[in-house]
């Protein structure tokens, strides 16, 4: 099976991030950029799976500017076979990535796109969920194990209340979350190897897909900072005081 | 001149960081207290191509150049001093038996080595003989197939740990040759284990050698020819060793940072202090300095500039020297806590300080730059 592995570059999950003083949004300024964690787990997922024989070709592809070809070739490092940049430096939306991811599903005819549940910059958690709806497939969310089984999947999904295990048929898309694996570091060889892997570079029009933003920020703003809080002496004062507070 | 890293060299150093910051940093206080070492995460670091840096690729090696195996041991460094020390001495090795050794040698160990399913010791120094390392008396002689090894070798990181040890021993009244021991043979023995001021994460100890017989085929490349290699593994190992003690520095650094920003003192951060301020500003400026002094001559030795081996001097005094008087800024920086273990900057002021020691003292870089500018 062919597996199709979108990863997005988003903010290292180690800087410390700043509002713009204009809050029009963070600033992206000479700050570390990486790969989103969550797809690192898919695209480890994916790796795994060629390993075992389960995947045929596997495949990343990346949206956004020039710097999102060291992303795929992050991935490439790890194992995935070839990359698809396509380009572009305006704001892309969950629903223009899925379009876009749409258009490329029909080109390449995968059997699994496989990606992060989210991307820790905007947390939208949408995109897979956009792209099933678009393509008509099956989708299995949040997967926590994920194992092939004749021409279905058998996904356990993390949820509030614990696993929750579905059968999808493929084609399907499924978004991974924390717990799936631990993705690996890729060796000094490898990433030499993916030096010399291919990476197409594409542009949203070479799809046809109109990515203008269909939502507009208001403004962008820091979490209210924590303030000091008081002692209080008993229970009964406490709950006098969370009666004061309107919290109770 | 262009001052920045290659793609792929900023994927090695990440990589390198994430490894350092999940697999070495968390134990490093342990391994310290415990004066141990773990072969687990050795075989782990080889897994990804540290046990072969800069070691060709038909055994097995990662074929990175001294740049690349500079930006590695910096981040190593930041985890555990020790053990990334002790991996630039196995890849030391590594790289001499595959540089050197004949093609049924290199066959034999190179793959192991770079597997690290067998480690390697660097036996070079002995009681007698440091600085003058062409006084030494360990003596090798051939009889029939085999040659039989005599003599002490001191200072051994990895003794009776390691697999393998690379011997430099007299050949004769002028010649050294460098042969392959490996643990077990009749003849080998260890001294007790050295107690000392850091790099407790790696055991230390003398390499005894009395009538060790070993096979011809074990000698590496021909004979007289070792003392050749050693030189020739000088510069890299400087560049290495200078690149642990960047790591170490900018460990402490951080924390420092990290701290400074935290304690609380006269109603503020000390970090609000002019004298905090003026002081990691000043930590920063030297390791940055010496940073870009271990770059450019990794970078020289890649390029085979001639001018190399008194930059690799330069750098190695210098940034071993920045490099302890960063970690012990960071340790005042820290108070009282600094001195505690539980802050983890001790160490890494005790595990620097060899560095200004070893593979050449700092005083023997200053002659072989002398003798540069002199000749």
């Amino acid at each position: 099976m062919k597996v199709l592995v979108p990863v997005k570059r988003v903010l290292d999950f180690n800087v410390k991030v700043r509002v713009k003083s204009d809050q029009s949004g963070v600033d992206l300024a000479n700050v570390k950029m990486s790969m989103n964690p969550f797809d690192e787990i898919s695209v480890e997922e994916a790796v795994r799976m060629q390993e075992a024989g389960t995947a045929t070709e596997t495949i990343a592809v990346s949206i956004g500017p020039e710097k999102c070809a060291e992303t795929i070739r992050t991935s490439l490092a790890m194992g995935i076979d070839r990359g698809i940049h396509v380009k572009t430096d305006a704001e892309v939306e969950p629903l223009a990535v899925a379009k876009i991811l749409k258009a490329i599903v029909e080109e390449e005819k995968p059997e699994l796109v496989l990606l992060g549940k989210q991307a820790i910059d905007d947390d939208s958690n949408q995109t897979g969920q956009m792209l099933a709806a678009l393509l008509g497939w099956p989708q299995a969310t949040f997967a926590n194990s994920i194992t092939k089984d004749g021409d279905s999947l058998t996904v356990g999904r993390e949820v509030d209340g614990g696993i929750q295990t579905i059968k999808v048929s493929l084609p399907a898309v499924v978004t991974v979350d924390l717990r799936l694996n631990e993705p690996r570091y890729a060796s000094l060889p490898n990433i030499m190897k993916a030096k010399r892997k291919p990476i197409d570079a594409k542009t949203p029009d070479d799809y046809g897909v109109d990515i203008s933003p269909r939502l507009t920020t208001l403004k962008v703003a820091e979490p209210a900072g924590r303030t000091a809080g008081v002692k209080v002496a008993d229970a009964a004062e406490l709950v006098s005081k969370l009666k004061e507070e309107g919290v109770i | 001149m262009d001052f920045s890293l290659t793609e792929e060299q900023v994927m090695i150093r990440d990589m390198a960081r994430q490894f350092s910051d999940s697999e070495l940093a968390p134990y490093a206080q342990r391994w310290d207290a415990e004066k141990s070492m773990s072969r687990g995460v050795l075989e782990k670091a080889a897994g990804l191509g540290f046990a072969a840096i800069y070691t060709k690729a038909e055994h097995g090696g990662s074929e990175m150049g001294r740049l690349d195996a500079a930006l590695i041991f910096e981040q190593l460094s930041r985890g555990c001093v020790s053990t990334a020390a002790f991996l630039s001495i196995h890849n030391m090795v590594t790289w001499m038996v595959d540089a050197f050794g004949d093609d049924e040698l290199r066959a034999r160990f190179v793959p192991k080595l770079a597997a690290m399913k067998m480690i390697g010791s660097y036996c070079l120094t002995e009681p007698g003989s440091g600085s003058d390392a062409a006084s030494l008396k360990a003596k090798a002689v051939k009889d029939g197939n085999h040659y039989i090894l005599n003599g002490t070798k001191a200072f051994i990181s990895g003794a009776g740990f390691s697999d393998v040890y690379l011997i430099m021993a007299k050949t004769g009244e002028k010649s050294i040759s460098a042969f392959l021991v490996e643990d077990g043979t009749p003849g080998l023995s260890f001294g007790a284990q050295e107690k000392k001021m850091g790099w407790n994460a790696q055991p230390t100890a003398q390499v005894i050698l009395e009538d060790c017989r070993i096979p011809v085929a074990n000698l590496i490349g021909a004979e007289g020819d070792g003392f050749k290699f050693a030189m020739a593994g000088l510069d890299g190992g400087r560049v290495n060793i200078g690149a642990c003690s960047l790591g170490g520095a900018g460990a402490a650094l951080d924390a420092a940072i990290q701290y400074t920003g935290e304690r609380q003192q006269f109603g503020k951060a000390i970090s609000a202090f002019q004298n905090t301020q003026f002081k990691l500003a000043d930590m920063a400026t030297e390791l940055d300095a010496a940073r870009l002094m271990i770059y450019r001559a990794g970078d020289m030795i890649d390029k085979s500039d001639p001018n190399k081996s008194s930059a690799c001097a330069m750098a190695k005094r210098f940034a071993t020297d920045a490099g302890s008087k960063i970690a012990n800024d960071a340790l005042q920086l820290h108070g009282g806590y600094g001195y505690l273990a539980d802050y983890g900057i001790e160490r890494i002021v005790r595990d620097l300080r060899v560095h200004q020691i070893l593979e050449g003292t700092n005083e023997i870089m200053r002659v072989i730059i002398a003798r540069s500018l002199l000749r």
